[in-house]
């Protein structure tokens, strides 16, 4: 809640809840000496020597790194122990199933070899590391995406581990996602029934407003809902969903934005539609149809009102809003405490559970 | 014909007049800056390939770009005083309201000049021009100061030379600057928006060179089109996170051509990343959106309407302030829905004033 309006909240005391399935939840590695086990020698020695590159100049540092009661006992960093992230945050929040999305640079590695290599080796460390650990697990593939053949490998890799549901983005890929460069991988997300997700953060150094760089860490983490919005709004025009039949999935980009995103398209296509007669329907058509968003970091109006109104706007899309927790970040959503309204039971059910359920084939 | 305001009473004409935040004057050719400019910079233009600014914000046969009828017979839409007195500024059967007063934005792309001697000479003779060729020629139009604004001390120099003509209402910014106008490299320039008592208008479009999305260029114009709001958005994160408002308590901005109705989900997002974060920025002492509603003006039109009135006023509501909107007609560029039918029609009398007139006329000091 913003306590610092004068206006009363609703209260979000503790109550009963249907099972969930967290769409944003993160195994993070101690050090990059974690994945040293799943590296070839030659690759071990490079990262050793040179380490990880990305692009620089877009640095902010976070406000804080972890929640740090999520911190296992042996000391490591929070989330990096799949035991201990199972007994501190699935078992007591009646967690059925946990999207893994491990944040550590993959897709933004400027040696193109070093991305491919180090996303297969992350995967091999999801699959030895979480997935096989405790059955809730699901994960998402972390491919060189700048790299649209060699990610298209990786997909192939890994597409009969069906444990693997997704394949994953950064938030600011080199260019927008609907560009043709990335359509490869489209194409071997749509052969294997996978769906495409982006994650708010990580970029290859373009700045996070389409004005240049801001200047503090405020302005970099309200960003990747303009930043996300620009990828929907690219993968909608550009015709992405008019080829592949697949999903797109917005994580940690928060999800209020999604209705004037489609009515301002949509009133632009009505007058700008001869610069792109591939889109056979309006593009609010293909939000309906191929767009999911993820809760977290929730929007919260201080009138609980502007929530129900919210929800209203969306009418069918309220089946593509999927809970996450971020955990086990700084700014985790709890379960319990997330919305900032009490929510119709249906509906609670559907964003907990159903909706995700649906997308990704669990039960 | 009869207009809505010929018999009417001087409330009435009050209640019915619109003030318009956002007429385009364009310049129709880079010689009708010749009066204004060097004989360096007249033969710069008459011997070598350098024309002046190049405008890529508006392709100039996109449908957005120009409403039928709109372009004159000897130039671009836009730059003929006539067809603007006829179109805008009369009552016609396309506005039934006349329009008290006219503010004119040109958004002639000096940020487009590399050189910085020729955005400096340029802005000057862009400001020249608007005072011989508009300002002195119709009262009832007040213009915008164009400046190098990738050059905050010489725009802050251009704004103490034109700023105390009282045609020149507000300073005109692309809102794709170069770096975010929170960025205190830009104070010089604020400094003397604020000093001489103007407003800061940020208008879509923008040559900075970097690209319009976080992503990168998108491939279609109609994608640009659709992102400029976030980069509006992006522009009030920055304003209001750098303390610009702080630092200026003065300074109003508005904002031409970014539609609206995002603005709610923002101050949502951006209201509760304040409060996470406050620490980081401690000058920042009440939420964003409080800020956001003291501070900044939208004019409204494009809108960016969903197809169902309910939901517009659901969100006009959520703006939680009738002082936001103002109207603007962004002539000569066209648009999907009239603010007067599908928008000003279904509020309150006192609401519709408002955004016809009176929240102009206070932000402006007419």
């Amino acid at each position: 809640m913003v306590a610092t309006l004068p206006e009363k909240v609703e209260a979000t005391s503790r109550r009963v809840r249907p099972a969930l399935i967290d769409c944003d939840h993160h195994n993070e590695l101690d050090s990059d000496a974690d994945i040293y086990p799943y590296l070839p020698q030659r690759w071990l020695e490079h990262v050793k020597t040179y380490g990880l590159r990305g692009a620089a100049g877009g640095y902010y540092p976070r406000f804080m790194p972890h929640r740090e009661d999520a911190r296992p006992p042996s000391g490591r960093k929070s989330g990096s122990e799949a035991r201990f992230s199972v007994k501190h945050f699935l078992d007591p929040e009646n967690v059925a199933y946990a999207i893994l999305i491990p944040l550590n640079g993959a897709g933004g590695q400027l040696n193109l070899e070093l991305s491919a290599v180090w996303a297969t080796a992350v995967n091999d460390w999801q699959v030895a590391e979480w997935l096989d650990v405790d059955p809730r697990f699901r994960a998402s593939i972390v491919i060189p995406y700048e790299d649209p053949p060699a990610a298209v490998a990786e997909i192939e890799r890994r597409a009969s581990d069906k444990r693997f549901v997704q394949v994953q983005f950064g938030g600011r890929p080199h260019e927008p996602m609907g560009r043709r460069k990335y359509w490869p991988i489209y194409e071997a997300c749509a052969k294997h029934g996978l769906h495409v997700m982006s994650h708010a953060f990580g970029s290859y150094g373009q700045p996070i407003t389409g004005a240049g760089w801001p200047s503090y860490y405020v302005e970099e983490h309200v960003g990747p809902s303009q930043a996300m919005q620009a990828n929907v709004v690219s993968m909608v025009m550009e015709g992405v969903f008019e080829h592949f039949p697949i999903k797109a999935i917005s994580v940690e980009n928060g999800f209020a934005w999604l209705s004037s995103l489609c009515w301002r398209m949509d009133a632009a296509w009505r007058q700008l539609k001869s610069e792109v007669p591939h889109l056979k329907h309006e593009p609010s058509y293909y939000v309906r149809n191929h767009v999911y968003a993820s809760t977290q970091p929730m929007e919260e109006p201080h009138r609980p009102e502007y929530f129900h109104q919210m929800l209203d706007h969306f009418g069918d899309l309220v089946d593509h809003i999927l809970f996450a927790s971020d955990y086990p970040h700084w700014d985790y959503d709890d379960p319990d405490a997330a919305f900032p309204v009490n929510l119709p039971s249906e509906l609670q059910r559907k964003i907990y559970f159903d909706n995700a359920a649906a997308l990704y084939g669990l039960k | 014909m009869s207009t809505p305001a010929a018999e009417a009473s001087p409330d009435e004409v009050r209640r019915l007049t619109r003030i318009d935040c956002d007429i385009h004057n364009v310049v129709p050719r880079v010689e009708a800056l010749f009066p204004y400019l060097s004989q360096h910079w007249v033969e710069t233009v008459t011997q070598t390939l350098f024309k002046g600014a190049v405008d890529a914000s508006y392709p100039p046969r996109a449908p957005t770009s120009a409403r039928p009828g709109s372009t004159p017979p000897d130039g671009p839409p836009g730059s003929s005083l006539d067809l603007l007195r006829e179109q805008v500024l009369e009552p016609s059967p396309a506005s039934r309201y006349p329009v008290e007063v006219g503010i004119l934005t040109c958004a002639y792309a000096i940020d487009s000049l590399r050189n910085p001697d020729a955005a400096v000479a340029f802005a000057r003779a862009v400001n020249d021009w608007q005072i011989a060729e508009w300002l002195d020629k119709e009262p009832r139009l007040r213009a915008s100061i164009v400046v190098a604004s990738q050059l905050p001390q010489e725009a802050a120099r251009e704004i103490e030379r034109v700023g105390d003509h009282p045609g020149f209402v507000q300073v005109i910014l692309p809102v794709r600057s170069h770096l975010p106008w929170g960025n205190r490299i830009h104070h010089p320039l604020f400094e003397a928006i604020a000093r001489k008592g103007l407003v800061a208008a940020l208008q879509f479009g923008g040559q900075p060179g970097n690209p319009p999305t976080p992503e990168g260029w998108p491939s279609y114009y109609v994608e640009e089109y659709v992102d400029m709001a976030g980069v509006f958005a992006s522009q009030l994160t920055s304003m209001v996170t750098e303390g610009l408002f702080d630092q200026f308590p003065t300074l109003k901005v508005v904002l031409l051509e970014s539609g609206w109705t995002w603005l709610p989900a923002h101050m949502w997002r951006f209201d509760k990343e304040w409060r996470n974060l406050r620490r980081l920025v401690p000058w920042v002492r009440r939420p964003p959106s409080a800020y956001i509603r003291e501070h900044v003006r939208i004019a409204v039109q494009p809108l960016d309407a969903p197809p169902d009135v309910r939901q517009l006023l659901d969100v006009y509501g959520q703006l939680e302030s009738d002082e936001i909107l103002v109207y603007g007609s962004d002539y000569p560029h066209a648009h999907v829905f009239d603010p007067e039918n599908d928008f000003l029609a279904h509020l309150s009398e006192d609401a519709a004033r408002k955004i016809r007139s009176e929240n102009a006329r206070a932000l402006y000091r007419l």
